[in-house]
């Protein structure tokens, strides 16, 4: 995209989020739920589709672009991005990039207009850093399959249109190969939604169990190539990564935005608190911090870009930044006072919603193992 | 339906404004510049009109080359071309030479509606929508919170403080319109890459054929002599409750002459 069209859409982005999503934050909060009207607002603005392919009504960003618009997203509460997240990132990416023609033409013109919400549902009981040990089965059926098992906290589930299901194909095949990925139709028999999870954080963002009781699905539901579904879900994990990183730099600069503006106006003995060094110090490494993980998303992204690094620098950035944002939120409720600690205040309920940053999409512990791990593995060591 | 929208870029009333030291004039070159509030309304409705009547939107803007960016604003909103006519001689004009300059390029287009904001955050002259009726000698309705259009006859609803009007005329005519008259819609992503291959047409003093002469500072009929800077706010009042505060703010606001 020309530079100076990317700039318009960034600069159109911006003003949805600051002038009509910023001032509802708190009832999203407080009623758990994302107004229809912000739904319909982010569908016009074509945000359900800004990184599907643009023959499919998508806008294609690249990953520099989608970290920039995700640094908008991430200025407020996440329940917005989270609503069409799924459609541009896991669930929508798996689709956009391993589906068949048929299936791109199905699917991704009605999830980038928003007219349809996809879900990836991957994480299984026992099946969460690991989800190579998943126990959902897909049989053969005739010409088609049968889906049978259970998912848990599936994003968006509640309201998805269809699933992006990942099921063991091969019950011979060990780990990660004999696994397959199939877009089920939420309404067909035998797949059910349990109530929407509570959740600590990142009220308005609904998640929930998924059931498959023996779902019944045709031949080409299947995506990809039979028992190649886990590659795919690490590569859309990855992407995922990136942009989680990019969330978590853009809620850095809000809880900072927030915590200068009550340093310069809060007063304790007839002067602003912002004139104690001490909390100088907390702004000075929430600035310094933050501008360090706008750099490295930056960098990764344009190594991911260019094909360099597709996964290392993801993890990386998704490990160091969801941390950065953790300490962030943390010193903003430490500015605010006691005030930081009252429900309606914005850091209070920031601090909530960052601490999910360190655990989905690969928890903190799953980012190091794969960054260690790689790391080793290019040195020659051995399995 | 020919509509045609006037747009100016003006400097984001939400950042610090400055005036030129050397010739008091508007600092457009340092400035975070942004489309004129009020304009969005008007090109909001015209948008609206054009969709429920059919017809074509186009925007007019006289600015320098960096108002390509409020044009482009207004086109990924849905407007279907622009002019922009740019000219360093219109540099530091005033209401009425700037009205000339619109005149001219109104002349040169195919119009029923025109539709302008009710003023700019700028200058706040106010005078445009009136000066261009007189020019062009088409009726002006002004400061609308409502607009209809029935075949070549245009109802509009003016706002005043005490109510609202009704007036009414016939096609072609020109429309101010105040903010509570829509919501002006957010430019889409697709509507920005639209944007970019909609028709923008360049035009300079001469292609409207205004004299460079007629417009500018040196012949303006009004100018900025001299300026200051507006004092810091106040401390303000603390009124502390000892039983009587209703009675201590009662008496502020008395002595304020405000009740
Ligand atoms: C709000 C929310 C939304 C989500 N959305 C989705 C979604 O849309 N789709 C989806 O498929 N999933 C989703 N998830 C699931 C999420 O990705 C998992 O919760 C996450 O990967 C962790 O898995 P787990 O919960 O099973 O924890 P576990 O894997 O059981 O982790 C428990 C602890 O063990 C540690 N640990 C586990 N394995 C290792 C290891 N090998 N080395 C070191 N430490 C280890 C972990 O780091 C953690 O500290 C979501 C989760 C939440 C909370």
């Amino acid at each position: 995209m020309d530079a100076d069209v990317f700039d318009q859409v960034r600069a159109a982005v911006r003003q949805l989020v600051r002038e009509v999503v910023l001032p509802r934050e708190e009832e999203i909060d407080r009623h758990d739920r994302v107004p229809e009207e912000l739904r319909g607002a982010a569908a016009d603005m074509g945000l359900f589709g800004y990184a599907l392919p643009e023959e499919f009504g998508g806008l294609g960003v690249t990953m520099v672009e989608d970290v920039q618009l995700a640094f908008e997203f991430g200025y407020t509460t996440p329940a917005f991005r989270s609503l069409f997240g799924t459609n541009n990132g896991i669930a929508g990416q798996v689709i956009a990039k391993f589906g068949s023609d048929e299936q791109k033409k199905t699917y991704l013109p009605r999830l980038a207009a928003g007219e349809l919400i996809g879900s990836f549902a991957l994480t299984e009981a026992e099946a969460g850093s690991d989800p190579a040990g998943l126990r959902t089965s897909a049989r053969r059926d005739g010409d088609g399959w049968v889906i049978a098992g259970g998912k848990r906290y599936i994003t968006n589930a509640p309201i998805a249109d269809l699933f992006v299901v990942f099921a063991r194909s091969d019950p011979a095949a060990a780990g990660g190969r004999g696994i397959s990925s199939f877009v089920v139709d939420a309404s067909l028999p035998g797949v059910s939604v349990g109530p929407h999870d509570r959740k600590m954080g990142q009220s308005g963002a609904w998640t929930a169990e998924v059931f498959f009781d023996d779902v019944r699905v045709d031949g080409d539901a299947l995506v990809g190539e039979e028992g190649r579904g886990y590659a795919k879900a690490l590569t859309v994990l990855s992407r995922g990564r990136l942009h989680v990183a990019a969330l978590c730099v853009g809620m850095a600069q809000r809880v900072l935005d927030e915590s200068v503006a009550y340093a310069a106006t809060a007063k304790q003995g007839g002067a602003p608190i912002g004139r104690f060094q001490l909390v100088q110090a907390m702004l000075a490494d929430m600035h310094a911090e933050l501008i360090a993980g706008r750099s490295m998303v930056l960098d990764v992204a344009r190594r991911y870009d260019s094909g360099e690094d597709t996964s290392v620098g993801p993890s990386a950035a998704k490990l160091w930044c969801s941390e950065m944002v953790g300490r962030a939120t943390d010193r903003a409720v430490q500015v605010h006072g006691g005030l930081g600690y009252l429900r309606t205040t914005p850091v209070e309920r920031f601090y909530r919603d960052a601490r999910l940053y360190r655990l989905y999409e690969g928890t903190s512990e799953v980012q190091k193992v794969i960054i260690g791990g790689s790391l080793l593995r290019e040195a020659g060591m051995p399995r | 339906m020919n509509i045609v929208v006037l747009v100016k870029q003006v400097p984001d009333s939400g950042s610090e404004r400055k005036l030129d030291s050397s010739d008091n004039t508007v600092a457009r070159a340092s400035a975070d510049n942004v489309i004129n509030e009020m304009d969005e309304y008007a090109i909001e409705e015209a948008l609206t009109v054009k969709e429920s009547q059919g017809g074509e939107v186009t925007v007019l803007t006289v600015g320098p080359g960096s108002a390509t960016d409020a044009i482009r604003k207004a086109l990924s909103m849905g407007a279907d071309k622009a002019v922009h006519v740019t000219d360093d001689a219109v540099h530091g004009s005033c209401a009425v030479q700037t009205s000339a300059v619109i005149a001219a390029a109104l002349q040169q287009l195919e119009y029923d509606l025109v539709l302008c904001g009710a003023e700019s955050t700028d200058g706040q002259v106010s005078v445009m929508p009136a000066l261009l009726s007189e020019r062009l000698g088409i009726p002006h309705l002004s400061g609308a919170r409502k607009l209809t259009v029935e075949g070549t006859t245009v109802r509009v609803e003016r706002q005043t403080d005490g109510g609202y009007w009704m007036l009414e005329s016939s096609l072609p005519a020109i429309v101010s319109t105040w903010d509570t008259i829509n919501e002006p819609r957010y430019p889409s992503f697709k509507g920005i890459m639209a944007a970019k291959k909609k028709p923008v047409e360049t035009k300079s003093l001469a292609d409207l054929g205004v004299d460079p002469a007629s417009v500018g500072l040196a012949t303006a009929t009004s100018r900025v002599l001299d300026f200051a800077g507006r004092p810091p706010k106040g401390e303000g009042v603390k009124v502390a409750d000892e039983g009587d505060g209703a009675e201590k703010l009662v008496g502020y606001l008395a002595a304020q002459k405000l009740v």
